[in-house]
Protein backbone atom coordinates (compact mmCIF):
# COMPACT_ATOMS: atom_id res chain seq x y z
CA UNK A 1 0.00 0.00 0.00
CA UNK A 2 1.75 3.40 -0.97
CA UNK A 3 1.77 6.43 1.64
CA UNK A 4 -1.59 7.74 0.76
CA UNK A 5 -3.43 4.77 1.22
CA UNK A 6 -1.78 4.13 4.43
CA UNK A 7 -2.67 7.44 5.49
CA UNK A 8 -6.29 6.96 4.49
CA UNK A 9 -6.58 4.09 6.21
CA UNK A 10 -5.15 4.90 9.41
CA UNK A 11 -7.58 7.90 9.23
CA UNK A 12 -10.85 5.41 8.54
CA UNK A 13 -9.44 3.46 11.69
CA UNK A 14 -8.83 6.36 13.65
CA UNK A 15 -12.34 7.74 13.05
CA UNK A 16 -14.17 4.45 13.59
CA UNK A 17 -12.55 3.99 16.74
CA UNK A 18 -13.42 8.00 18.01
CA UNK A 19 -16.89 6.28 17.62
CA UNK A 20 -16.91 3.25 18.90
CA UNK A 21 -15.30 4.69 22.13
CA UNK A 22 -17.90 6.92 22.25
CA UNK A 23 -15.85 10.41 21.74
CA UNK A 24 -17.48 11.82 18.44
CA UNK A 25 -21.19 10.32 17.53
CA UNK A 26 -23.02 10.96 14.44
CA UNK A 27 -23.09 14.63 14.33
CA UNK A 28 -19.84 14.90 13.70
CA UNK A 29 -20.37 12.71 10.44
CA UNK A 30 -23.06 15.36 9.46
CA UNK A 31 -20.45 18.14 10.15
CA UNK A 32 -18.02 16.38 8.18
CA UNK A 33 -20.76 15.61 5.36
CA UNK A 34 -21.33 19.39 4.82
CA UNK A 35 -17.73 20.29 4.19
CA UNK A 36 -16.89 20.44 0.00
CA UNK A 37 -14.95 22.35 -2.27
CA UNK A 38 -16.77 25.59 -1.50
CA UNK A 39 -15.61 25.29 2.31
CA UNK A 40 -12.93 22.62 2.77
CA UNK A 41 -12.20 24.40 6.48
CA UNK A 42 -15.96 24.07 7.78
CA UNK A 43 -15.39 21.48 10.02
CA UNK A 44 -11.45 22.66 11.49
CA UNK A 45 -13.70 25.96 11.51
CA UNK A 46 -16.62 24.50 13.86
CA UNK A 47 -14.07 22.94 15.90
CA UNK A 48 -11.74 25.51 16.38
CA UNK A 49 -15.18 27.89 17.75
CA UNK A 50 -16.26 24.88 20.04
CA UNK A 51 -12.29 24.68 21.40
CA UNK A 52 -12.31 28.46 21.95
CA UNK A 53 -15.56 28.31 23.33
CA UNK A 54 -15.32 25.57 25.78
CA UNK A 55 -11.50 26.69 27.20
CA UNK A 56 -13.51 29.84 28.36
CA UNK A 57 -16.68 28.19 29.89
CA UNK A 58 -14.23 25.57 31.93
CA UNK A 59 -12.35 29.21 33.18
CA UNK A 60 -15.76 30.73 34.10
CA UNK A 61 -16.74 26.90 36.10
CA UNK A 62 -13.31 27.03 37.52
CA UNK A 63 -14.33 31.00 38.56
CA UNK A 64 -17.51 30.53 39.74
CA UNK A 65 -16.67 27.43 42.01
CA UNK A 66 -13.71 29.28 43.68
CA UNK A 67 -16.41 31.65 44.74
CA UNK A 68 -17.62 31.63 48.76
CA UNK A 69 -21.16 30.74 47.73
CA UNK A 70 -21.60 29.42 44.66
CA UNK A 71 -24.09 30.53 42.35
CA UNK A 72 -25.69 27.16 41.34
CA UNK A 73 -28.03 29.09 38.39
CA UNK A 74 -24.64 30.71 37.36
CA UNK A 75 -23.09 27.24 37.12
CA UNK A 76 -25.97 25.57 35.44
CA UNK A 77 -26.06 28.18 32.53
CA UNK A 78 -22.63 27.53 31.72
CA UNK A 79 -23.29 23.85 31.96
CA UNK A 80 -25.76 24.07 29.80
CA UNK A 81 -24.00 26.35 27.04
CA UNK A 82 -21.66 23.52 27.02
CA UNK A 83 -23.83 20.70 26.65
CA UNK A 84 -25.32 22.66 23.94
CA UNK A 85 -22.14 23.20 21.59
CA UNK A 86 -20.37 19.80 22.50
CA UNK A 87 -23.58 18.33 21.33
CA UNK A 88 -23.81 20.02 18.05
CA UNK A 89 -20.44 19.10 17.04
CA UNK A 90 -20.94 15.40 18.18
CA UNK A 91 -18.65 15.46 21.38
CA UNK A 92 -20.60 12.53 23.01
CA UNK A 93 -18.41 12.17 25.87
CA UNK A 94 -18.35 15.95 27.13
CA UNK A 95 -22.39 16.24 26.76
CA UNK A 96 -22.82 13.38 28.66
CA UNK A 97 -21.08 14.55 31.55
CA UNK A 98 -23.20 17.86 31.12
CA UNK A 99 -26.36 16.01 31.41
CA UNK A 100 -24.87 14.46 35.08
CA UNK A 101 -23.73 17.68 35.48
CA UNK A 102 -27.03 19.66 35.12
CA UNK A 103 -28.18 17.13 38.06
CA UNK A 104 -25.97 17.75 40.43
CA UNK A 105 -26.26 21.09 39.76
CA UNK A 106 -30.05 21.24 40.52
CA UNK A 107 -29.36 19.43 43.42
CA UNK A 108 -27.17 22.06 44.74
CA UNK A 109 -24.49 19.01 45.32
CA UNK A 110 -21.19 20.82 45.80
CA UNK A 111 -19.54 17.36 45.25
CA UNK A 112 -20.85 15.85 43.02
CA UNK A 113 -20.68 19.09 40.72
CA UNK A 114 -17.26 19.45 41.44
CA UNK A 115 -16.56 16.05 40.54
CA UNK A 116 -18.49 16.45 37.47
CA UNK A 117 -16.26 19.58 36.85
CA UNK A 118 -12.73 17.47 37.03
CA UNK A 119 -14.68 14.95 34.48
CA UNK A 120 -15.41 17.62 32.40
CA UNK A 121 -12.06 18.98 32.09
CA UNK A 122 -10.92 15.31 31.71
CA UNK A 123 -13.12 14.40 28.52
CA UNK A 124 -12.63 17.93 26.50
CA UNK A 125 -8.77 17.56 26.91
CA UNK A 126 -9.42 14.24 25.62
CA UNK A 127 -11.74 14.63 22.62
CA UNK A 128 -9.55 18.17 21.87
CA UNK A 129 -6.38 15.91 21.73
CA UNK A 130 -8.16 13.40 19.29
CA UNK A 131 -9.44 15.74 16.80
CA UNK A 132 -6.02 17.39 17.01
CA UNK A 133 -4.89 14.14 15.70
CA UNK A 134 -7.62 13.69 13.27
CA UNK A 135 -6.94 17.12 11.36
CA UNK A 136 -3.37 16.44 11.77
CA UNK A 137 -3.88 12.79 9.36
CA UNK A 138 -6.31 15.04 7.21
CA UNK A 139 -2.90 17.57 6.73
CA UNK A 140 -0.64 14.50 6.14
CA UNK A 141 -2.79 12.99 3.54
CA UNK A 142 -3.54 16.46 1.47
CA UNK A 143 0.02 16.89 1.58
CA UNK A 144 0.57 13.50 0.45
CA UNK A 145 -1.67 14.38 -3.05
CA UNK A 146 -4.71 12.21 -1.63
CA UNK A 147 -7.94 13.15 -0.60
CA UNK A 148 -9.43 12.46 2.85
CA UNK A 149 -11.68 9.31 2.59
CA UNK A 150 -15.17 10.02 3.32
CA UNK A 151 -16.92 8.06 6.06
CA UNK B 1 -36.48 29.85 -10.71
CA UNK B 2 -33.27 28.05 -9.15
CA UNK B 3 -32.95 24.27 -9.22
CA UNK B 4 -30.71 22.85 -6.25
CA UNK B 5 -28.22 20.39 -7.22
CA UNK B 6 -29.86 18.17 -3.93
CA UNK B 7 -33.26 15.85 -4.88
CA UNK B 8 -35.41 19.03 -3.14
CA UNK B 9 -36.14 21.71 -6.29
CA UNK B 10 -35.95 24.85 -5.12
CA UNK B 11 -39.09 27.16 -6.61
CA UNK B 12 -37.08 29.84 -5.10
CA UNK B 13 -34.46 31.39 -3.29
CA UNK B 14 -35.44 31.47 -0.13
CA UNK B 15 -34.02 33.96 3.49
CA UNK B 16 -33.81 32.74 6.34
CA UNK B 17 -31.80 34.15 10.02
CA UNK B 18 -30.30 32.31 12.50
CA UNK B 19 -30.80 33.80 16.21
CA UNK B 20 -28.49 32.50 18.61
CA UNK B 21 -25.89 33.34 20.89
CA UNK B 22 -23.87 30.32 20.11
CA UNK B 23 -20.89 30.50 17.85
CA UNK B 24 -21.12 26.92 17.01
CA UNK B 25 -24.48 26.59 16.55
CA UNK B 26 -24.60 29.99 14.60
CA UNK B 27 -21.89 28.29 11.94
CA UNK B 28 -23.52 25.06 11.57
CA UNK B 29 -27.46 26.51 10.84
CA UNK B 30 -25.67 28.94 8.36
CA UNK B 31 -23.37 26.09 6.50
CA UNK B 32 -26.74 23.65 6.51
CA UNK B 33 -28.95 26.82 5.24
CA UNK B 34 -26.80 27.87 2.41
CA UNK B 35 -26.03 24.36 1.35
CA UNK B 36 -29.99 24.06 0.35
CA UNK B 37 -29.78 27.03 -1.20
CA UNK B 38 -31.16 29.92 1.50
CA UNK B 39 -29.72 32.99 1.66
CA UNK B 40 -28.72 33.34 5.57
CA UNK B 41 -28.60 36.29 7.74
CA UNK B 42 -26.93 35.42 11.67
CA UNK B 43 -28.05 37.27 14.75
CA UNK B 44 -27.13 37.00 18.41
CA UNK B 45 -30.31 37.53 20.14
CA UNK B 46 -33.74 37.78 20.06
CA UNK B 47 -33.58 41.77 20.17
CA UNK B 48 -31.25 41.90 16.78
CA UNK B 49 -33.85 40.08 15.28
CA UNK B 50 -36.53 42.26 16.15
CA UNK B 51 -34.39 45.73 15.25
CA UNK B 52 -33.79 43.90 12.02
CA UNK B 53 -37.55 43.41 11.02
CA UNK B 54 -38.14 46.81 12.80
CA UNK B 55 -35.61 48.16 9.74
CA UNK B 56 -37.72 47.11 6.97
CA UNK B 57 -36.03 43.55 6.84
CA UNK B 58 -37.59 40.10 5.96
CA UNK B 59 -36.78 36.64 5.93
CA UNK B 60 -38.65 33.31 5.06
CA UNK B 61 -37.55 31.61 7.82
CA UNK B 62 -36.40 32.46 11.36
CA UNK B 63 -34.51 29.57 13.41
CA UNK B 64 -35.00 31.08 16.99
CA UNK B 65 -33.02 29.81 19.79
CA UNK B 66 -34.80 29.76 23.17
CA UNK B 67 -32.47 31.29 25.58
CA UNK B 68 -29.89 34.15 24.42
CA UNK B 69 -28.76 37.00 26.51
CA UNK B 70 -30.38 40.52 26.09
CA UNK B 71 -34.02 39.26 24.61
CA UNK B 72 -34.31 35.62 24.92
CA UNK B 73 -36.71 33.67 22.15
CA UNK B 74 -40.02 33.58 23.53
CA UNK B 75 -39.96 37.31 23.80
CA UNK B 76 -38.47 37.86 20.29
CA UNK B 77 -41.01 35.44 19.11
CA UNK B 78 -43.90 37.76 20.64
CA UNK B 79 -42.41 40.69 19.90
CA UNK B 80 -42.09 39.59 15.87
CA UNK B 81 -46.14 38.31 16.15
CA UNK B 82 -47.39 41.29 17.74
CA UNK B 83 -45.65 43.34 14.71
CA UNK B 84 -47.70 40.90 12.50
CA UNK B 85 -44.51 38.94 11.11
CA UNK B 86 -45.66 36.00 9.85
CA UNK B 87 -42.43 34.67 8.50
CA UNK B 88 -41.80 30.57 9.26
CA UNK B 89 -40.59 30.95 12.92
CA UNK B 90 -39.13 28.02 14.29
CA UNK B 91 -37.37 26.80 17.61
CA UNK B 92 -34.26 25.47 18.19
CA UNK B 93 -34.13 24.40 21.51
CA UNK B 94 -31.23 21.83 23.92
CA UNK B 95 -33.77 21.60 26.38
CA UNK B 96 -35.21 18.56 26.96
CA UNK B 97 -38.39 19.17 29.07
CA UNK B 98 -41.95 19.31 27.15
CA UNK B 99 -43.00 21.95 29.53
CA UNK B 100 -40.20 24.36 28.39
CA UNK B 101 -41.22 23.45 24.25
CA UNK B 102 -44.69 23.94 25.04
CA UNK B 103 -44.00 27.44 26.33
CA UNK B 104 -41.68 28.31 23.44
CA UNK B 105 -44.40 27.34 21.00
CA UNK B 106 -47.15 29.17 23.11
CA UNK B 107 -44.92 31.88 21.81
CA UNK B 108 -46.25 32.05 18.44
CA UNK B 109 -43.75 28.99 16.84
CA UNK B 110 -44.90 27.65 13.78
CA UNK B 111 -42.67 24.52 15.25
CA UNK B 112 -39.86 23.48 17.67
CA UNK B 113 -36.86 21.06 17.32
CA UNK B 114 -33.69 20.29 19.26
CA UNK B 115 -30.60 21.66 18.36
CA UNK B 116 -28.75 21.04 15.87
CA UNK B 117 -30.66 20.65 12.92
CA UNK B 118 -29.89 18.07 11.00
CA UNK B 119 -30.52 17.73 7.00
CA UNK B 120 -33.60 15.77 7.00
CA UNK B 121 -35.32 18.84 9.19
CA UNK B 122 -34.19 21.46 6.87
CA UNK B 123 -35.28 19.83 3.78
CA UNK B 124 -38.77 18.98 5.38
CA UNK B 125 -38.42 23.04 6.53
CA UNK B 126 -37.82 23.61 2.94
CA UNK B 127 -41.12 21.70 1.85
CA UNK B 128 -42.67 23.59 4.03
CA UNK B 129 -41.80 26.77 2.45
CA UNK B 130 -42.14 25.94 -1.12
CA UNK B 131 -45.88 24.91 -0.20
CA UNK B 132 -46.84 28.26 2.25
CA UNK B 133 -45.01 30.75 -0.69
CA UNK B 134 -46.13 28.63 -4.04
Amino acid sequence: MDLVGQLQRQFVDYTTSLTREGFLDDQFKQLQKLQDESNPEFVVEVVSLFFEDSEKLLNDLASAFQQKIVDYKKVDAHVHQFKGSSSSIGAQRVKNVCVAFKTYCEARNFEGCSICLQSLEQEYHLVKSKLETLFKLEQQIMAAGGSVPEL
Amino acid sequence: MKKSGSSTTIVKKFSALVVDDDLVIQRIHKMYLNRFGFETQVVGNGKEAVDLYRSGAFFHLVLMDMEMPVMDGPKATRELRGMGVNSMIVGVTSQDGDSEKQAFMGAGLDDCYMKPLTADTITSLLQQLNMKYR
